[in-house]
């Protein structure tokens, strides 16, 4: 009886079952890891090929000459054979194929073959990449045995780190996994703990209030590290996400997914209080994460946007938490190149902890 | 029993809401290890003043101590020796009946063995049970459980038998006469008068804010009859409720 209240005890219990609740929550699991898990399966499949280009072979053509077996060796084109000429009609004119090519033996004085070649005003683009390969095989297939007159080109690579799809998609959907986390999972969480009078009965025994946000604010981010470790560690070994100094990489990863936890929560926070029924939530939660879903470059680089959306873009925190992660994982950036981003996040914190204030309710 | 040693003191208590007063100047006092009961209809205001009392809600004026520990400056105090069970409290979600116990115990600041808890209240057999899933018998028991983790000295319940069936709520008041016996003292709301009849030491009769009648059931029912009154028609010696709760027994049931 005469023993002080232990407040880190009661912050403790809370945060326990609070974590215990979450980790049993569908919504939560779903959110924090079944979606983000989805996009990244899709896009970890999706990506990595590079540019492929279909080009059609006329049924007309010769097949047995040195045109068609050099084109089959070259990996960016993607021959296809044993279409009608109708079929491959349709296709040109669709621009699903990027042309058609028709190679036959040369009757007449000159070289040994000729090779008709159509484009398709459809599909320009991939048309101008199949013309200066299929110049540059010409030009590699006539000159085989002459010694350059005029100048010789030495074609080499450097090899550097492949950016993959991943390296872009993942950090944006790690993005998206603490977003929805920190904002749906505290606006529900705190409405219906005030609306069932659990936090009432909390306040019939000595617990602080500090102690009940803190508590719940915890068990909130610990299941948002435990998911965002997880998408890492699924990303890496599954689809070669980099992660340039291992371990470093990985912790300073968690340390910005803690700095965007804790803004976001201030959202779900702000929903909790102005929100007037439980089925007001889900409009207000995603008035507030759609938009940075769609514009804070989780899917595509924000530097695709028009130029009169990229201020837009620019203004809202998850642009600066998916920034500041592509750095770190794939640039190798530690927390200090990203201090400006950094700072961008805790302004934001810091603004949305003030309205919350103002329009959080107990009761 | 020692009658006479004070351990909630109201004095002029007074509530007023944004358009209407609520409390408007009660007074009186609960004794140590009795049962005393707040009667009246809904709205009276029986459930303001227990919140006040348990410091979860502002006065407008007055004056309150529990235990000598008065409500505006050691409310903290307060809250450590009490139990309270909130008219339509819910739980946290997601939790079974032990993991909500321990934290209770941490929210408490105490150590208790959750089964034994859940044993004083017969519900072991619920352990692993979500609160949700009781029948409402079961989570009256669950509530007032909570209400005895920190051994206070005094409980507060609001409504505990409100829509229980006869069985539930006979069981119930066992366990609140059992809670007494080991030395807490019981508030309670009710409206129905059977309970506060067979159940409470005092009773105060509260009506629009103010308290019209407090003096044990018995004297109440005998200044009454002093006043001449009569019943319109001799009442046999068991009633309606006693036939059904002899044909289906009284034992606890897992209702």
């Amino acid at each position: 009886m005469n023993k002080p209240y232990n407040h880190t005890k009661a912050t403790l219990a809370l945060a326990k079952a609070s974590f215990r609740s979450i980790t049993r929550s569908p919504s939560a699991v779903v959110f924090t890891l079944a979606f983000p898990l989805i996009f990244i399966l899709v896009f970890g499949f999706l990506g990595g090929g590079g540019v492929k280009l279909d080009l059609a072979v006329s049924p007309a053509s010769d097949l047995h000459n040195p045109v068609i077996i050099a084109l089959e060796h070259i990996p960016v084109i993607n021959l296809i054979k044993d279409k009608s000429t109708t079929d491959i009609q349709q296709r040109l004119e669709k621009g699903s194929i990027a042309g058609v090519i028709e190679v036959h033996q040369n009757k007449a004085e000159g070289p040994a073959f000729l090779a008709d070649v159509k484009y398709t005003s459809a599909a320009m683009d991939k048309g101008n990449i199949l013309k200066s390969i299929l110049n540059n095989l010409m030009y590699t297939l006539n000159t085989k045995d002459l010694k350059p007159s005029v100048a010789e080109l030495k074609e080499s690579t450097v090899h550097g780190r492949t950016y993959r799809t991943i390296d872009f998609i993942l950090p944006g959907q790690l993005g998206f996994s603490l977003l929805s986390t920190g904002v749906f999972g505290t606006a529900f969480v705190f409405f219906s703990l005030r609306q069932t009078l659990v936090i009432k009965r909390f306040f019939a025994t000595p617990v602080k209030r500090s102690s009940i946000i803190l508590g719940e604010g915890l068990a909130r981010i610990g299941f948002a590290l435990i998911g965002a470790l997880f998408i890492i560690l699924i990303g890496h070994f599954l689809f070669h996400f980099t992660l340039i100094h291992g371990v470093a990489t990985v912790l300073n990863m968690l340390v910005l997914s803690t700095i965007g936890v804790i803004v976001f929560m201030g959202f779900g926070f702000v929903v909790s209080g102005i929100a007037k029924s439980e089925s007001t939530i889900p409009p207000i939660s995603n008035i507030i994460t759609l938009p940075q879903f769609l514009l804070s470059g989780t899917f595509f680089s924000i530097e695709n946007f028009p130029s009169w959306l990229q201020p837009i873009s620019r203004a809202l925190p998850l642009t600066y938490l998916n920034d500041a992660m592509r750095q770190v994982a794939f640039e190798g950036a530690g927390l200090w190149d990203v201090k400006q981003q950094i700072l961008i996040m805790v302004i934001w914190g810091i603004g949305i902890y003030a309205v919350a204030v103002k329009v959080f309710k107990w009761e | 029993m020692d009658k006479t040693n004070t351990i909630i003191s109201v004095r002029n208590l007074v509530k007023n809401y944004a358009d209407f007063e609520a409390v408007k100047g009660i007074s009186f006092d609960v004794y140590e290890n009795e049962i005393f009961g707040l009667l009246g209809p809904n709205g009276a205001g029986k459930t303001t003043t227990l919140e006040i009392i348990e410091t979860l809600r502002d006065k407008t004026s007055g004056e309150i101590t529990v235990n000598g520990f008065s409500v505006d400056k050691d409310s903290n105090e307060i809250k450590r020796i009490i139990g309270v069970q909130l008219q339509a409290a819910g739980y946290y979600p997601n939790l079974n009946l032990v993991e909500l116990m321990e934290l209770f115990a941490g929210l408490y600041g105490v150590a208790i063995k959750p089964m034994e808890m859940l044993e004083k209240v017969n519900l072991q057999d619920k352990a692993k049970a979500k609160y949700k899933a009781l029948s409402g018998g079961q989570k009256q028991r669950f509530s007032i459980a909570t209400t005895l983790l920190n051994s206070p000295k005094i409980i507060f319940l609001d409504e505990p038998t409100t829509g229980l069936d006869p069985q539930a709520r006979r069981n119930l008041w066992d366990l609140i006469v059992d809670i007494r016996n080991n030395g807490t003292t019981v508030v309670l709301t009710t409206h129905y008068m059977d309970e506060a009849e067979q159940l409470c030491d005092r009773v105060a009769f509260v009506e629009s804010g103010k308290i019209i009648a407090l003096d044990t059931p018995d004297n109440l029912i005998d200044q009454l009859l002093g006043r001449g009154f009569e019943r319109k028609k001799e009442v046999k010696k068991a009633n309606l409720e006693d036939v059904f709760i002899n044909l289906t027994g009284q034992a606890w049931r897992e209702d």
